[in-house]
């Protein structure tokens, strides 16, 4: 029996490849490697059957707490929404799965379609011109659309609003390093007199606390210093916002998980990566294109490919190979089945429980809303316990937030101890008596009460 | 064998255009929708922030998505469904248990506190220790979604290793074999270095004097693939790795063809400072039709400080953590390390199913995994060679490059043989690279596919070349079998049409 059991490979067959061939043994084909470091030892251990690899890995999942496991609140970029069942039964087909990129387009519209309907659909949702058929996450999605600025305006200083993501920011910087940019960081309110000289403005809009920000001022605080305007924004926000299409925005960036994409501790997520018509020659990622075939039949094709590294190398606009396809073919599958409707229900509803949250935990004599100003669908909360400790407590209650203080950018803590609350459709309103009960009692809530 | 050509039905009447099957656009009906969220009160949002902008999404219901989605499906070709030859992808089997592993762990969200994600945390450290014994280096880090942005990765750390010595603005490039994959000059020049090429000689090895003239106190690093992209073990691996060393430079190690290495060699013993790994290649993850993928970047010790953080502790009491802080309060300071290119273990997801196959292969597993990939790659060869210029008089490894430059002569290109082979049923190889090969044809075989299918893409492949000198038309022509004839690439580049029109 084989030690591989994927390799279909008899005894039989080996002897007689090797015959073919015209060698007696495998080890013939080895010669060119330096005789001391052939066939080393890994140290792995044994091979296990399926069955016994399914019960290690059943183990494994068992001391991790789910976050449906109990009232669940972080959020961000990544969000834990309702993904309806037809999504991985369609999306994880094995034509999918397992297809290759589609440079052979003839035996691949199925991926190519699928994608290009993907950038359609985000097109709408973005009010943008041209979407590509992916990036690896929302943070190197932000990244990129720097280093697109960078190439278009020939600045090299990047303007990034604090309010941003802080993994995007973490991201951003470390990309930064490579073309040796300048990135500022500037608190939201002074973005729009912090364009000059910079290739571009990022924005984040709903910002990473919630708060709603008026994009089309910096957009055209940008523009009038010859800057980019750079969006960062989130999916289920764009159903009930306006787009950035229609706030003078360049370049669109986001994290795409939420579009019926699990979790997954981080990954395979989706980079949602636009921009405005006149700039795709710079835009990095590849692209799905329309046309036709020899007989007149509508297909696709990856198109603009003199962008990509294949073929131009050290002069492409990105590094970028292997994508996030099939996470592109999730979101598509999700947006066909929630249609406009459903797509502002679930919106809707993560915004209305974050409101009922918010004024329930506002009427706390010990805590406040700490947003700017209106906040979507996630808010944050502070008390005088402070966010961080605050967390803790919550979590031995079982229950799951995310705290302001872990949050760092080359070492520069936020300077805010709060908690971030993100409220989904999968909120529930055992979730919010639990979080309110739990808040209340941590922070002396009901001994304020008691002692007015 | 006949091949018999399947075509998929449309969705009838939804257009009138001459298509496989209609867009979702064109299935659309208003009104048309379904019921997979509970509706919801309304949400306050301030009149000047609400969309104005329409939400032109197209309504459908289920059984439409259901149909449309399954129809797109059935035209796409897949490793479940054939072999795809393809050299430098080894598009081996994705087992199905790596599947359901992953998905145990899809509801947990990346800013959990470590105290909740210690299956996480025991499997990433586990790999990341599988990982340094297989590529016999010493520290790893997951965090790279993709091969490329491994690449990316190691140059920052090469950059940041050199600005540490106080040298690295002197060392302003990169050299690359001619042979490289784009990636690699791609990746250097997002660090903002210079690349220089290097020629391989008639052995298909590095130019080793061509190398040496080229080193020098402005060169950061050499990135090799090995075997390379020929198929073919660098001869002299050890003497090419110790001249980049001897001119201050480090040699970043492509894993792309790791397959060829499993338990038959490391690169940490041939003298590599780093090696990426392409889980969705030597690791049987799935290609996913373009992604996802996952790049982890094996280092040697003098290359650690500069890892992506945060790394994974684990305690004497066999627990685990993020680095320095027991809580999950990341550190004020991350030392030398570059940042990060994604937060925390970088695609989980994707990790876990290699994960879960490196631990069902084992050690001897591993080892029969890389002999029967170079086994197979030899015995194919040895089949299609008198019909076929090899472009190198050499054993390969597990891939090895034919030059169709005879059949060009005879009217059929590499291009041309490439879409008659879809019509016998099979997925081309890799075609035009590597670069220094003309009319290159790039075949991989992996471990997985029968002897009986290799013979048979073996006689396709020769069947080829006999009508490619007697009636090289029929190639040229080609594909007929397959769901679209050749496609415009040249229109769809010309006037690009990115996105659908909505129907008026």
């Amino acid at each position: 029996m084989n030690k591989n059991p994927y390799s279909p490979h008899t005894e039989a067959d080996r002897t007689a490849m090797l015959e073919r061939i015209g060698l007696r043994s495998v080890d013939e084909l080895f010669n060119a490697i330096p005789r001391d470091a052939r066939s080393p030892r890994l140290g792995i251990g044994a091979g296990m059957s399926e069955q016994e690899v399914q019960a290690h890995l059943e183990k494994l999942a068992a001391m991790n707490k789910t976050a449906g496991s109990g009232p669940f609140f972080i959020g961000g970029p990544i969000q834990r929404r309702y993904i309806p069942a037809a999504v991985p039964v369609l999306a994880l087909r094995g034509d999918f799965l397992t297809a290759y990129t589609p440079y052979q387009p003839e035996v691949s519209q199925g991926t190519l379609q699928a994608v290009f309907e993907y950038q359609s659909l985000l097109a709408e949702l973005l009010a943008m011109d041209v979407v590509n058929s992916s990036m690896y996450d929302g943070g190197s999605a932000t990244a990129e659309a720097a280093l697109m600025a960078v190439r278009l305006t020939g600045r090299k200083k990047v303007v990034v609003s604090s309010d941003v993501d802080f993994t995007f920011r973490r991201t951003l910087r470390t990309y930064a390093r490579g073309a040796e940019l300048e990135i500022v960081d500037v608190p939201a309110d002074r973005l729009a007199s912090s364009a000059d000289g910079a290739a571009c403005v990022i924005v984040q809009h709903p910002d990473a606390f919630g708060t709603l920000v008026d994009v089309r001022a910096i957009a055209d605080a940008a523009h009038e210093a010859g800057a980019l305007c750079v969006q960062v924004t989130e999916p289920h926000a764009l159903a009930l916002l306006e787009p950035p299409g229609a706030l003078g925005v360049d370049i669109a960036v986001g994290e795409g998980q939420p579009l019926g994409i699990p979790m997954s501790y981080g990954g395979p997520h989706l980079g949602i990566f636009a921009c405005r018509g006149g700039l795709v020659r710079q835009m990095p990622g590849r692209i799905a294109g329309q046309t036709v075939d020899a007989d007149g039949v509508r297909g696709f094709v990856n198109t603009l490919q003199t962008r990509e590294q294949h073929i131009r190398r050290e002069k492409a606009t990105s590094n970028i190979c292997t994508n996030e396809a099939l996470a592109a073919i999730h979101a598509a599958v999700y947006l066909s089945l929630l249609g406009p409707e459903g797509l502002r229900a679930a919106a809707r509803a993560g915004v209305a429980r974050a409101h009922a949250l918010a004024n329930r935990i506002a009427a706390l004599p010990t805590c406040r809303i700490a947003n700017d100003g209106a906040f979507f669908d996630r808010f944050t909360l502070r008390t005088e316990m402070g966010g961080w400790d605050l967390r803790l407590a919550l979590l031995e209650r079982g229950i799951q937030v995310e705290a302001t203080a872990s949050h760092y950018v080359d070492g520069k803590r936020r300077g805010r101890d709060d908690v971030i609350v993100q409220c989904t459709e999968m909120t529930s309103e055992s979730d919010a008596d639990a979080l309110v009960d739990a808040v209340a009692e941590i922070t002396g809530s009901r001994q304020a009460v008691a002692a007015r | 064998m006949t091949v018999v050509k399947r075509q998929p039905m449309p969705d009838a009447g939804a257009t009138d255009v001459k298509a496989l099957e209609p867009l979702l656009i064109e299935l659309a009906r208003p009104g048309r929708g379904g019921r997979h969220v509970r509706a919801e009160a309304n949400a306050d949002i301030p009149p000047h922030y609400q969309r104005k902008a329409p939400l032109g999404l197209p309504e459908l219901t289920e059984p439409q998505v259901v149909r449309h989605y399954t129809h797109l499906a059935e035209l796409n070709y897949s490793v479940d469904g054939g072999m795809y030859p393809l050299g430098s992808c080894t598009m081996k089997y994705n087992p199905k248990v790596n599947d359901r592993a992953a998905s145990l762990f899809a509801d947990l969200h990346p800013r959990q506190s470590y105290r909740t994600t210690q299956g996480v945390l025991a499997l990433a450290y586990e790999l990341e220790e599988m990982l340094v014994k297989i590529t016999g280096m010493d520290f790893v880090t997951l965090q790279p979604a993709a091969g490329a942005q491994s690449e990316f990765t190691a140059l920052l750390m090469f950059k940041a290793y050199h600005a540490k010595r106080g040298d690295a603005k002197q060392r302003r490039r990169i050299i690359v074999p001619d042979s490289a994959h784009g990636t690699n000059p791609a990746s250097a020049a997002m660090c903002g270095y210079q690349v220089a090429t290097v020629k391989s000689d008639a052995r298909g090895n590095v130019d080793l004097e061509a190398l040496k003239a080229a080193l020098g106190p402005d060169v950061a690093g050499f990135m090799l693939t090995n075997p390379n992209t020929l198929g073919l073990f660098e001869e002299r691996v050890r003497e090419v790795c110790a001249a980049v060393h001897d001119a201050g430079g480090l040699v970043y190690g492509d894993g792309a063809n790791m397959n060829a290495l499993l338990g038959v060699a490391r690169p940490g013993d041939l003298g590599f400072d780093c090696v990426h790994i392409n889980v969705h290649k030597t690791f049987s993850t799935p290609h996913g039709a373009g992604g996802p993928g996952a790049g982890p970047l094996c280092v040697k010790m003098h290359l650690r400080p500069f890892l992506p953080k945060p790394w994974i502790v684990r305690e004497s009491d066999g627990t685990y953590h993020y680095d320095t802080a027991r809580e999950d309060r990341e550190p004020e300071s991350i030392g030398d390390s570059i940042g990060s290119v994604k937060q925390r273990l970088g695609n989980f997801g994707v990790l876990a199913r290699a994960y879960t196959y490196i631990k069902t292969l084992g050690d001897e597993g591993l080892t029969e995994t890389g002999r029967d990939a170079v086994l197979a790659a030899n015995y194919l060869l040895a089949l299609v060679r008198e019909k076929y210029d090899v472009a190198y008089d050499r054993t390969p490894m597990h891939e090895f490059v034919l030059s169709a430059a005879k059949q060009k002569k005879q009217g059929a290109t590499a291009l041309d043989l490439s879409k008659a082979l879809l019509d016998e049923g099979f997925h081309s190889p890799t075609v035009y690279f590597p670069l220094i090969v003309p009319e290159a044809l790039m075949i991989e075989p992996t471990e997985t596919e029968p002897k009986e299918t290799l013979d048979a893409f073996a006689a396709a492949l020769n069947r080829l070349a006999d009508r490619a000198a007697s009636d090289p038309t029929s190639v040229h022509d080609a594909p007929k079998n397959t769901p679209l004839r050749r496609l415009d690439e040249v229109t769809a580049a010309r006037s690009p049409k990115l996105k659908w029109q909505r129907p008026t």
